[in-house]
């Protein structure tokens, strides 16, 4: 479990986040929703402690990230995991070595544990003989998955998503929605996704909250949004032609 | 300017810590060496060997009484190397050539997220990366300034010869005169002053960058100025404090 309390970020005068609270739930897939610019790439990093909050805190499991020592911080920073919207592979590393990256440095694993964790890992995100790929020679889908598995390769308690389908087709895009979702429920993570696209919502979003000008206006799961009267949600959800055709 | 000193300060704080894994320390490490060291002696090769040339012609062409010594043009060839072109106007080259590479390669990482990636890890991004590239450009450097001196005096030696203004003997005679260790000691100490300022400036401006592609462009350029005014400043500084 995930907490947010009340959280404000600013960047000058530009307040981006004002009083945010949510909570994130064990085992399930938790989506942040909202306009390009409503502040969800900002709360989520400031979620993971990239971004210095201004107030308010952020609590995992009874650990409140703001009150930890730096070696407490990267101690739980250790059992996170983040895909992020370009993917952020290393790219002077094979899809291997990226992979393997952070057991090398944070394990003790034996070289034959690691290579079998990688490959289970890349087994999973159905990308098993990719192993000696650079990125450069990846589709946007296969460098999704296997910033997928480089997340999951220090078994995450908790796993970050930030646009995960941005820049893919309909097809890989449901592709990549159903992988996130299948590895919570498998290794019961808490996810947090980031994301405008309402397939994801009413594909995956076992809980949802909605954001617009730095603000938490609505939270609740995919089967109450399309029926909720939130003025602010309503004109974001049914912005395209086939949410409002699904709502007739 | 006190907002970006206090941000290169805290910066070398993350840096200068113990790494995570000397394995991979090392590993990039001897990686930097090649970057950082090998792949600039070409340039610092032909750059030393054309100074040393004009260096020794210039001083040749203006010794126009007979009082002078042709030997002086050794003399004044290997000092003119040793004491100033070889330390400063190598270092000066490397800030360009190193310290834009050193930028660009953090600036683009910091761009893509990359370094955001090793932090989620629970990695010391700044330890992780800038560390191996101050070590190896402070070994590295000295060695380059080195080869850049014995070139530059075999670079003013092969002008002499060639033009035959000077006379192969009188130029050996000259390039061995009045000889002070000392100004070794003194070139070295700047080299290595020079190369962690080219290092960790041009870190930091990549590592501070904002933004995209053009961003990264501005970073690297930013990066070579400072630091090519840092050497300057430095110059001045360290000659009045050793040699005066």
């Amino acid at each position: 479990m995930i907490e947010a309390r009340h959280i404000d970020k600013s960047f000058g005068e530009n307040k981006v986040l004002d009083d945010v609270s949510f909570l994130f739930e064990e085992g399930k897939n938790n989506l942040i929703i909202g306009q390009s610019g409503s502040g969800k790439t900002v709360f989520m990093k400031c979620l993971v402690g990239l971004y210095n909050i201004d107030q308010g805190e952020v609590d995992y499991d009874g650990r409140v990230f703001s009150r930890m020592k730096t070696k407490e911080r990267k101690k739980l920073r250790q059992e996170m995991g983040m895909l992020f919207q370009g993917g952020a592979l290393f790219d002077y590393m094979t899809v291997e070595q990226n992979v393997m990256f952070p057991l090398n440095l944070l394990t003790k694993q034996s070289s034959a544990e690691k290579l079998d964790r990688v490959n289970f890992c890349l087994d999973r995100v159905n990308l098993n003989k990719a192993n000696n790929l650079m990125p450069s020679e990846l589709s946007g889908g296969m460098t999704k998955r296997v910033a997928i598995a480089r997340a999951i390769a220090m078994n995450p308690k908790y796993l970050f998503c930030d646009e995960p389908n941005s820049g893919l087709d309909p097809k890989t895009a449901g592709l990549i929605d159903e992988l996130i979702s299948e590895i919570t429920k498998e290794f019961q993570i808490t996810t947090i996704v980031n994301t405008h696209d309402m397939n994801s919502v009413l594909n995956i979003g076992d809980k949802v909250a909605y954001i617009a000008n730095g603000k938490v206006w609505w939270g609740g799961s995919k089967e109450e949004i399309l029926s909720s009267d939130n003025k602010k949600l309503n004109e974001f959800i049914f912005a395209t032609e086939l949410t409002r055709r699904l709502k007739k | 300017m006190i907002m970006l000193f206090g941000k290169y300060f805290l910066l070398m704080r993350d840096v200068i810590q113990r790494p995570q894994k000397w394995r991979f320390f090392w590993k990039q490490l001897f990686t930097e060496f090649y970057s950082l060291g090998v792949e600039s002696l070409g340039i610092v090769a032909i750059i030393s060997v054309f100074m040393g040339a004009v260096l020794a012609l210039q001083t040749a062409f203006n010794i126009d009484t007979p009082l002078v010594p042709m030997t002086m043009v050794g003399f004044t060839t290997r000092q003119g190397i040793v004491l100033e072109f070889s330390p400063t106007i190598i270092s000066l080259i490397l800030a360009g050539k190193v310290g834009s590479r050193i930028a660009s390669e953090i600036g683009t990482m910091k761009v893509t997220e990359q370094i955001d990636a090793l932090e989620i890890m629970g990695i010391n991004s700044a330890n992780f990366l800038i560390l191996p590239k101050i070590s190896a450009a402070i070994i590295i450097n000295p060695f380059l300034i080195i080869i850049s001196m014995f070139l530059g005096i075999f670079g003013g030696w092969l002008a002499c010869v060639t033009t035959n203004l000077v006379t192969s003997h009188d130029y050996i005679i000259g390039i061995r005169s009045w000889f002070d260790p000392y100004s070794i000691t003194y070139a070295l100490t700047k080299t290595v002053v020079f190369a962690y300022i080219i290092a960790s400036v041009s870190a930091f401006y990549g590592y501070i960058t904002k933004g995209g592609a053009l961003d990264v462009g501005s970073a690297s350029t930013k990066a070579v100025v400072q630091s090519s005014i840092l050497i300057i400043i430095f110059n001045l500084i360290l000659t009045q404090l050793l040699l005066t």
